[in-house]
């Protein structure tokens, strides 16, 4: 049995020209101390997956299982206790701590909503745990979060993600607002804190030598639909899908020389709003035929390597 | 171990605050009038009723330094004696107000949807009666008396305090820190509350500020046409009603009256506008 399991989750949002398919028809499974990347570009539902999976949004379709527990409509006591097992840490650690509320408050939180812990020291101390854990200085606890650098807010973001001894965090971007040195201290935090607790990840993001640096699978979204899953070695040597073929070679080479050969992507992105029921990446995609009009089905192609294409077998 | 110098929102505004010289005279004045206020048993040099006949009318002198009224009361005395009055019935107005104000204004900035249409369409109705007109029709319904005149003043403020924080809970609601409260399983109310509001509360705060001092003319304005505290309470609006069919013989006894209160409105609005400034997150260091 998986962690979580999401099965044709789908999240669309009422716009007044009428549904932004913002996720549509995702599946996937998150095993037990797993890293699973999400990547694609602004706007493809990469977020928007990772909120409704952990229940900060409502799923308009589809399932959430988490430990084979369907908690897709939760509510109530039992949706207190899934927050417990799935927490989230937020892209911009400006924007997500209360500027009001100290550092110290902020990580006791939720310790103090879950009423584990009786007494106040035994609070103040699991909180002094945390922080050494994420290796924010004790010092630091009656700051405001003004007063800390970006990468210090971020530390004191995923103690708070920490504290309930989460199974799964959904990790919304954590780096794109870091400086790069930052970025690299933040990421081996995060990967350390898997190795000692075995914690999974979702790690939504658009960077992608982030994404292969940390996760195990990668999932390439475009406009809310999965095209391509592999495991993140197969994915970027053995690329298959038209759509991430161009967004990796998207990655700029430090090799003078042998230069990237950059796939130019002609054309708009198509409205999300609406959607045709073909495949969503046909009005850029250089290979488009008239086939490609039909729905498209992620299909296992090669051994744990899912692509969502018509056409895959014969343009590789 | 050096000790790190920590300051509280609080500290640190009345610190700015005091730094600004307009603000800082405000404050001085209205120390001094509250402070008069306060100990007038110990300053007046007469009682508050203490009538003596045969000096009415009498222009400031060494004995009277206000002079006195119609019944031969002491103007300085009783100023001091009404101040209590007006003081507290601009504070508590202006304060029920807003606070009625504020509960109302993040249930519907929070809420949204129905519940927030629901809630600014009747505020907009609420507001579009003059507020001075709804005040006069609630006293003489209510009748007069001290906590009557305060539920009549502070209905004006309400709309506005409604107003400014559902402004201010639109522009904050999309901030990640309130989506954080909710993964780790804050209650709605201590979003609202212990999240939302410390973030949105400064310009209502500065509005409520400003606001007695509108409402201590309100008051007296009330007074003044009989449907505040009745004689013989001295309070500021009350004793310029007296004192209005004397304005042409003895115009100190308007004067005085009028210039405590547009001393103390001045001082307030003052302090009110430091308030403004040093409460801005944008200035903060």
């Amino acid at each position: 049995m998986s962690l979580i399991e999401v099965q044709n989750l789908k999240k669309y949002f009422k716009v007044p020209t009428g549904l932004n398919h913002a996720v549509d028809d995702v599946s996937f499974k998150i095993e037990k101390g797993e890293t699973l990347g999400v990547v694609g570009e602004s706007g493809c539902g990469k977020s928007t997956l990772g909120r409704t999976m952990i229940r900060l949004q409502d799923a308009t379709g589809g399932k959430i299982l988490l430990n084979g527990n369907d908690i897709t409509n939760a509510k109530g006591n039992e949706l207190r206790r899934v927050r417990e097992k799935m927490q989230i840490v937020f892209q911009d650690p400006y924007s997500s701590l209360n500027p009001r509320i100290r550092i110290e408050s902020t990580i006791m939180e939720p310790l103090r909503h879950s009423k584990l812990y009786k007494t106040k020291a035994e609070l103040k101390d699991q909180t002094h745990r945390l922080m050494e854990l994420v290796g924010v200085d004790e010092r630091l606890r009656q700051s405001y979060p003004h007063e800390l650098d970006g990468g210090r807010r971020q530390r004191v973001g995923i103690a708070r993600a920490l504290a309930l001894n989460p199974d799964f965090i959904v990790c919304d971007e954590p780096v794109s607002a870091l400086d790069v040195s930052i970025q690299a201290q933040v990421l081996n935090l995060l990967m350390d804190l898997q190795e000692k607790t075995g914690i999974a990840y979702m790690f939504v993001t658009h960077d992608l030598s982030v994404v292969r640096h940390i996760s195990n699978t990668i999932c390439v979204m475009y406009l809310g639909q999965l095209v391509e899953k592999a495991s993140t070695e197969d994915l970027f040597l053995n690329t298959l899908h038209p759509y991430t073929q161009a967004l990796l070679s998207a990655i700029p080479s430090t090799d003078i020389y042998h230069p990237m050969q950059r796939v130019q992507l002609k054309g708009e992105i198509t409205s999300p709003i609406n959607p045709e029921q073909g495949c969503r990446f046909l009005a850029r995609c250089p290979y488009a035929i008239k086939d490609c009009k039909q729905p498209q089905k992620l299909e296992e192609i090669e051994k744990n390597h899912y692509v969502a294409c018509c056409r895959v077998r014969e343009i590789n | 171990m050096r000790k790190e110098k920590r300051s509280s929102l609080f500290a640190e505004t009345m610190s700015r605050i005091w730094s600004n010289p307009g603000a800082k005279v405000g404050i001085i004045i209205l120390v001094i009038i509250v402070s008069a206020c306060i100990f007038a048993p110990f300053i007046a040099s007469y009682g508050l009723n203490e009538m003596d006949l045969k000096n009415m009318f009498k222009g400031p002198s060494a004995k009277h330094i206000m002079g006195t009224d119609g019944m031969g009361r002491d103007l300085f005395s009783r100023l001091l004696y009404g101040g209590r009055y007006s003081l507290a019935l601009g504070i508590c107005a202006a304060v029920v107000g807003s606070v009625i104000g504020i509960i109302i204004g993040s249930v519907a900035g929070y809420l949204g949807g129905q519940a927030e249409t629901i809630i600014m369409r009747f505020m907009d109705i609420w507001s579009s009666l003059p507020s001075m007109l709804l005040c006069i029709l609630i006293s003489a319904v209510l009748g007069a008396g001290f906590f009557n005149t305060v539920l009549a003043l502070s209905i004006g403020n309400v709309p506005i305090g409604v107003r400014l924080i559902r402004g201010q809970i639109l522009s904050e609601r999309s901030k990640e820190y309130l989506e954080a409260a909710e993964s780790i399983n804050c209650s709605k109310i201590s979003i609202m509350f212990r999240h939302l509001l410390p973030n949105v509360i400064s310009p209502v705060i500065v509005d409520a500020t400003m606001g007695i001092g509108m409402t201590i003319t309100m008051a007296a304005a009330l007074s003044y046409i009989g449907l505040g505290v009745q004689p013989p309470t001295p309070e500021w609006g009350a004793m310029l009603a007296d004192a209005r069919t004397h304005i042409l013989n003895y115009p100190y006894l308007i004067m005085f009256p009028g210039l405590f209160i547009a001393l103390t409105v001045l001082a307030i609005n003052l302090i009110g506008d430091g308030l403004r400034d040093a409460m801005d997150p944008k200035l903060r260091k």
